[in-house]
């Protein structure tokens, strides 16, 4: 137990620090998403921090409808990274109703969370 | 394991609405129901299952509740398919001779019970889910709304599609007075309700209702002195590959690929074989996957193959013959209610709404978001 976290918050505590990272694996090449021990494609715990690209495209897209004086609707996303993990964030910048399967984002921390502009 | 074991009874309880149950009373109900229509009492188990979503060491609770001292306790969690899932340890341990009666049940009061929406606060703190829950999904809808949504995209899935599902559940319901919701529904009122999450509207969700179910297992010669026709186990298969929606694979290919290929070699049968069809319909898009991966079409004719009326009531496949989650009762799992629905059609108790002549009923269970998949064969004496 080397590392003075688990990988989970060694994430969010980059994060905090404005900076988005993912895990890349040594043994077998792969980025993993979300941070894991133990590389989910081959076993391996040689698991590395990179940071990605940014660039990525919505994998699929929801508006969950809540009541104007809740906040209104919003959007929920799937975004597939051009490293090939996918992760469920938001689209901001446009409304819900614009987000489409397909659609090229780019990733950027605001808040503590990773969410997505139209790229 | 095929034909080894058998239902030998089954039971429901507080369907619908049952306020001041208590979720234990409400599955003790059940089982009580269960055991009666095998001819037994609690004193005849030795062996039981239960899976909860809320109580803690819920095997210590109903057993504690009923008097029971099990040989075998099992209590495996895996949501809404745990039911199905079930029969394989129970199945395994009255073959091993590690008990001779096994009771699994369950019961919800997810409708009328006091604290529910406090008690999910507190289980969000507990597992908080932190590459997710911040974004605020509304989940399961959400999540069964990003694969319904993937779906239209990937291949011309049509919301009137969707909507047929819930209509033909809708018009079985009609049919089996147990069940919650009777009123006439048309596709163009499932398209006009209340969007939950895009692309699916509340009556492309399922029922929040209060319910428990039971049945009890046996080897298959005890299962033949009991007052009924047993509902052989002919084969079961299981499979999972995420918990979170974020780390389903392909948002349109669900785990039942693997459950029921398990499921049907084990029971040497095909989807040619099966004359009713249990699918736990949380959400309409469920039923539609569920056709596709456990081989009633191809991959992305779902919403085709479902059009027409063809799992409705004179359709030629009949699917979710008690209402399904969409329209009988959905109290948080469902996967109970499979079961018992697939037993009494293999017994031909299902009244205005028996399909004629079933001697093999496919149930299928679904866990988590699209997560745990497991699926059953159950077969008449002349299936042997």
């Amino acid at each position: 137990m080397s590392p003075p976290s688990g990988p989970e918050k060694q994430y969010l505590d980059k994060l905090a620090a404005g900076r988005f990272e993912i895990q890349r694996c040594a043994a077998c090449a792969k980025h993993v998403f979300y941070p894991r021990v133990i590389c989910p494609h081959c076993g391996s715990d040689r698991l590395a921090w990179v940071a990605p690209s940014g660039r990525g495209t919505v994998y699929s897209t929801t508006i969950v409808r809540r009541k104007p004086a809740d906040g209104g609707d919003y959007n929920i996303v799937l975004v597939d990274l051009e490293e090939g993990v996918r992760l469920l964030s938001r689209v901001t910048a446009i409304a819900p109703d614009q987000v489409r399967i397909g659609m090229a984002v780019r990733a950027r921390v605001a808040d503590t969370l990773v969410e997505f502009t139209p790229a | 394991m095929r034909g080894r074991v058998a239902i030998a009874g089954v039971g429901l309880a507080g369907c619908g609405e049952a306020p001041g149950w208590s979720e234990t009373e409400i599955a003790a109900a059940a089982a009580k129901n269960a055991l009666a229509d095998a001819g037994m009492t609690a004193r005849d188990v030795d062996g039981l299952v239960i899976a909860s979503t809320n109580i803690f060491m819920s095997g210590l609770a109903l057993a504690e509740h009923m008097g029971i001292r099990p040989k075998f306790t099992e209590s495996t969690m895996v949501g809404g398919s745990s039911f199905v899932g079930h029969l394989i340890p129970a199945a395994l341990a009255l073959d091993a001779g590690l008990c001779d009666v096994v009771l699994v049940a369950y019961g919800s009061n997810q409708r009328t019970g006091v604290g529910r929406a406090e008690a999910g606060k507190y289980k969000m703190a507990l597992d908080p889910q932190v590459f997710e829950h911040p974004y605020k999904p509304f989940n399961p809808p959400t999540s069964y709304a990003l694969a319904a949504a993937r779906h239209m995209h990937q291949y011309g899935t049509k919301r009137e599609q969707l909507a047929e599902i819930a209509v033909a559940a809708r018009q079985w319901a009609q049919l089996n007075p147990e069940a919650f919701a009777r009123e006439p529904l048309t596709v163009e009122d499932v398209l006009k309700s209340r969007m939950v999450c895009d692309p699916l509207t509340v009556r492309d969700c399922c029922l929040v209702t209060d319910g428990g179910g039971a049945y009890v297992l046996t080897r298959a010669d005890r299962a033949r002195a009991a007052p009924k026709k047993p509902a052989y186990v002919l084969g079961v298969g299981a499979a999972h590959w995420h918990r979170q929606i974020s780390s389903m694979p392909d948002l349109t290919v669900t785990a039942a690929t693997e459950s029921g290929k398990r499921a049907f070699e084990m029971a040497r049968l095909g989807p040619g074989d099966v004359d009713v069809l249990e699918l736990y319909d949380a959400f309409t898009i469920n039923t539609l996957l569920f056709l596709e991966d456990l081989g009633f079409c191809r991959k992305g004719e779902g919403g085709a193959f479902v059009s027409g009326g063809r799992i409705a009531p004179g359709g030629e496949l009949p699917v979710n013959t008690n209402g399904g989650g969409l329209s009988c009762v959905h109290p948080g799992m469902y996967g109970i209610f499979l079961l018992v629905e697939a037993v009494r059609q293999l017994r031909g108790e299902g009244d205005a709404r028996q399909v004629k002549g079933a001697q093999v009923a496919l149930a299928h269970g679904n866990g988590g978001v699209l997560s745990s998949q497991i699926t059953a064969l159950l077969g008449t004496e002349e299936t042997l």
